[in-house]
C-alpha cells in the first residue's frame, strides 16, 4: 500500500500541477491494470492524507510532472515476454525517475492470462518481470532498486475468459515500494 | 476361487464430510459389459450410513466399462446361490451378477461377503469377505469394485485411490487444498490459505503431498504430511520455487528454480538436501516429471520458441525432444509405465487448449478432450486408465476425466466455487 513517500508525490502532483495519479496498490485490483478509469477515485482518496509537502525536493517534483510515471502497467502478447515499442516511453520515464532517485524501490510483478499451464505461466510471468527489469537496468537503473516476482495466472487484473480480459492480464506491474 | 480376508482396514479417516464434488458421466464405451449388482442383504439392528452395493454400482458405471442394471429392472433380488436363476439374468442380457450379504458383527463392525458370477458359464468367478467399521464401508465398497474390475478387465482397479485438488471461492481470496475419494466423496481440507496453492504432487507412499504456495514475496515449495498436517518448507530460493514432483522412490523431489536467473529443473534429495541442477538453458524449463525408472526426467521447455516436451537422462545427460505435433505442448504426465504421455496441447497458435495423449512408441498424438475448454493440469490414475484434468465449463473451473483411449468421459463439478489442479494419488498400501 501507499507509504509516506507515495503520499508526498501525490501531494506534489495534485497541489502544484493538478495532475492526477493512480496508486498502484501492489494488490491486483482492476484499478491497477486500467489506470485511466481509476484516476478519479485515487485522486479523491489521496487528497486528505498528504502532509509534509515542503519536504519534497524540487527534483522529485519535476519528476512527478512526467505523466508517464502514472502508467505503471506494461502489457504483453500471448506467450510473449518482449517489450512492445509503445511501452518504451513509459519505461524510459520510470528509468529516469529511478536513476534520479536512488532511494526509490520498485517491485516488478509479472502476470499472465489464464491460457496455458499454471507452471509455464509462472515461469512466463517471471520472464515478463525480468525483461522489464533488464530494460530498466540497461537505461542505467541500479539493479538493487528492482525486485521481480511472478504471480503467473494466479492474480488476474480482470476476471473473464475473453480476449479483452486476457490482454489486460498479460502484464508487468511496476509497484513503487519507496519513492 | 479366490478368497481374500481383509481384517480391519487400517485407514485414518476423518468424520464423513459432505462431498463437494459430484460426478456426471458424459460418455461411456459402446461395448460396455452388462453387469447387475443385486442390492445386498443386510443382517443387523442399526442402519449403516453407506449402501455398499450402491457405491459399487456407481464405481462400475463411472468407469465407463460397465453398463449397470438398476435394481428396479431386475426380476429378483437373490442373496444366495439357491435363489440365483441364471436364465433370469440371461433374459435381461446380463453377463455378470454380483450378490452380497452384509452382517453387523458388533456395534459399528460389519462383515460383507459377496460373490461375482459369470451368467453364461453359470459359475462363480470371485468371492471375498471383508470387514470394516461404518466409516470404512466406503473403503470396503471401493475394494469390491477394484476386485470386480480387475477380474473382468484384467486391469487393476483404482476406485480405492484418492485425489487431491484445490478449490477457490469466486473472489479468489481463499484457497483450500483438499483430498477426497476418487469419486469425490469424503472430502477433507488439508490446507486452507489466502494464498494461491497449486501443483499438488503425491509422494509414492501416499502419505505426503508437495505443493506450491504463491505468497506475496513469490512462490515456495512445501511438503506436507497428510496425517499430521505438518508442513515443511523445501524451497524458498530467490525467484521461482515451483512444479514439485516426487521421484519414484519418494526420496527426491524434482522442481523448478530460477535462483540462477532463469527457470531450470533441479533435483533435491529430501534426506541429504543435496541439490542437483538438471537443465541449463536460457529458455523456460519447468514442469518436471519422473520416468518410472527414476533415471529420466521429462519436462516442458520453451527452448524451441514454444513450449514442447523433452526427456533428459540424469546419468548420461542425453536430451531428447518428445513432442513435435502442435504449437504448445506442456505439463506432460506419464501413463502406463511411460508408454504414453498425457499433456496439455494447443494444435496451432490461437487455438483451443485440450488434453492429448502421445504414444511414445508409435509417435501418435490423440486429442482426448474436445467438449471442455482451457483444459489443463492432466493427472493420470495409477492404473494408467483415466486422466483427470481441470477445465472451464459454464464459466467455472471444474474437474473432468477422460480415459487415455478417449472412450470414457465424465465431469466432476464442484457444488460451489472453482476447483482446479487435480492430482491423482497412488494405490493405497
Amino acid at each position: 500500500m501507499q507509504n509516506m513517500g507515495w503520499n508526498k508525490l501525490f501531494a506534489v502532483s495534485l497541489l502544484t500541477l493538478a495532475i492526477t495519479g493512480c496508486a498502484s496498490s501492489g494488490g491486483t485490483t482492476d484499478e491497477a491494470a486500467v489506470t485511466e478509469t481509476a484516476m478519479e477515485e485515487s485522486q479523491t482518496q489521496a487528497v486528505p492524507g498528504s502532509p509534509d509537502v515542503d519536504v519534497v525536493t524540487e527534483e522529485q517534483a519535476a519528476m512527478a510532472a512526467n505523466p508517464l510515471l502514472d502508467q505503471t502497467v506494461i502489457y504483453f502478447g500471448f506467450d510473449r515476454s518482449e517489450i512492445r515499442p509503445e511501452f518504451k516511453d513509459i519505461l524510459n520515464a520510470h528509468a529516469e525517475y529511478l536513476v534520479a532517485n536512488p532511494q526509490a524501490r520498485v517491485v516488478l510483478e509479472g502476470h499472465c492470462d489464464e491460457r496455458g499451464t499454471v507452471e509455464y505461466n509462472l515461469a512466463l510471468g517471471e520472464r515478463r518481470a525480468n525483461t522489464v527489469k533488464r530494460y530498466l537496468v540497461v537505461q542505467g537503473v541500479n539493479p538493487s532498486q528492482l525486485e521481480s516476482v511472478s504471480f503467473g495466472e494466479e492474480r488476474p487484473a480482470v476476471v473473464g475468459s475473453d480476449d479483452s480480459a486476457w490482454s489486460k492480464n498479460r502484464r508487468t506491474e511496476i509497484n513503487y515500494q519507496a519513492r | 476361487m479366490m478368497r481374500i480376508y481383509l481384517f480391519a482396514l487400517c485407514l485414518v479417516l476423518s468424520t464423513v464430510a459432505k462431498a463437494e464434488l459430484t460426478i456426471e458421466i458424459t460418455q461411456g464405451i459402446a461395448s460396455s459389459i452388462p453387469i447387475s449388482v443385486v442390492p445386498f442383504q443386510y443382517n443387523g439392528k442399526s442402519t449403516p450410513d453407506e449402501g455398499v452395493d450402491n457405491i459399487v454400482r456407481d464405481d462400475l458405471e463411472r468407469s465407463g466399462h460397465f453398463s449397470v442394471l438398476a435394481p428396479r429392472d431386475m426380476l429378483s433380488h437373490p442373496h444366495s446361490e439357491e435363489d440365483l436363476y441364471f436364465r433370469d439374468w440371461r433374459l435381461l442380457k446380463q453377463e455378470y451378477v454380483v450378490m452380497g450379504v452384509m452382517t453387523e458383527l458388533s456395534t459399528n463392525q460389519y462383515q460383507i461377503r459377496y460373490q461375482l458370477f459369470d451368467v453364461f458359464n453359470e459359475r462363480e468367478l470371485l468371492t471375498q469377505t471383508l470387514k470394516g467399521s461404518s466409516t470404512q464401508l466406503r473403503d470396503v465398497a471401493h475394494r469390491i469394485s477394484d476386485a470386480i474390475y480387475e477380474q473382468l478387465t484384467g486391469i487393476r482397479g483404482a476406485f480405492s485411490t484418492k485425489i487431491a485438488y484445490v478449490t477457490t471461492n469466486p473472489q479468489r481470496t481463499r484457497f483450500n487444498l483438499s483430498i477426497a475419494d476418487s469419486d469425490g466423496a469424503r472430502e477433507k481440507v488439508i490446507l486452507s490459505s489466502k494464498y494461491s496453492i497449486f501443483s499438488p504432487a503425491w509422494a509414492p507412499d501416499g502419505k505426503r503431498i508437495a505443493y506450491v504456495m504463491l505468497e506475496d514475496s513469490g512462490s515456495k515449495v512445501y511438503v506436507q504430511d497428510i496425517t499430521t498436517g505438518k508442513k515443511q518448507l523445501v524451497s524458498a530460493n530467490k525467484g521461482l520455487n515451483s512444479a514439485p514432483a516426487f521421484s519414484p522412490d519418494g526420496n527426491k523431489l524434482a522442481l523448478t528454480l530460477s535462483k540462477d536467473g532463469n527457470p531450470e529443473i533441479y533435483v533435491v534429495d529430501l534426506n541429504t538436501r543435496h541439490w542437483l541442477r538438471v537443465t541449463n538453458h536460457y529458455g523456460i524449463d519447468t514442469e518436471p516429471n519422473w520416468m518410472p525408472d527414476g533415471k529420466h526426467i521429462i519436462f516442458t521447455s520453451g527452448r524451441s520458441g514454444n513450449p514442447q516436451i523433452y526427456r533428459k537422462n540424469l546419468e548420461s545427460g542425453y536430451l531428447e525432444r518428445l513432442t513435435f505435433d502442435g504449437h504448445y505442448n506442456a505439463r506432460a504426465r506419464l501413463a502406463q509405465d511411460g508408454r504414453f504421455l498425457v499433456l496439455v496441447h494447443q494444435a496451432k497458435q490461437g487455438g483451443d487448449f485440450h488434453i492429448a495423449s502421445l504414444d511414445l512408441t508409435r509417435g501418435l498424438l490423440q486429442i482426448l478432450s474436445s467438449d471442455t475448454y482451457l483444459d489443463e493440469s492432466p493427472s493420470v490414475s495409477p492404473n494408467g486408465v483415466m486422466v483427470m484434468y481441470a477445465a472451464k465449463h459454464n464459466k467455472r473451473s471444474i474437474l473432468a476425466a477422460v480415459s487415455v483411449d478417449g472412450d470414457v468421459k465424465f465431469l466432476v463439478p464442484s457444488k460451489n466455487g472453482d476447483v482446479r489442479e487435480p492430482a491423482w494419488g497412488p494405490y493405497p498400501n
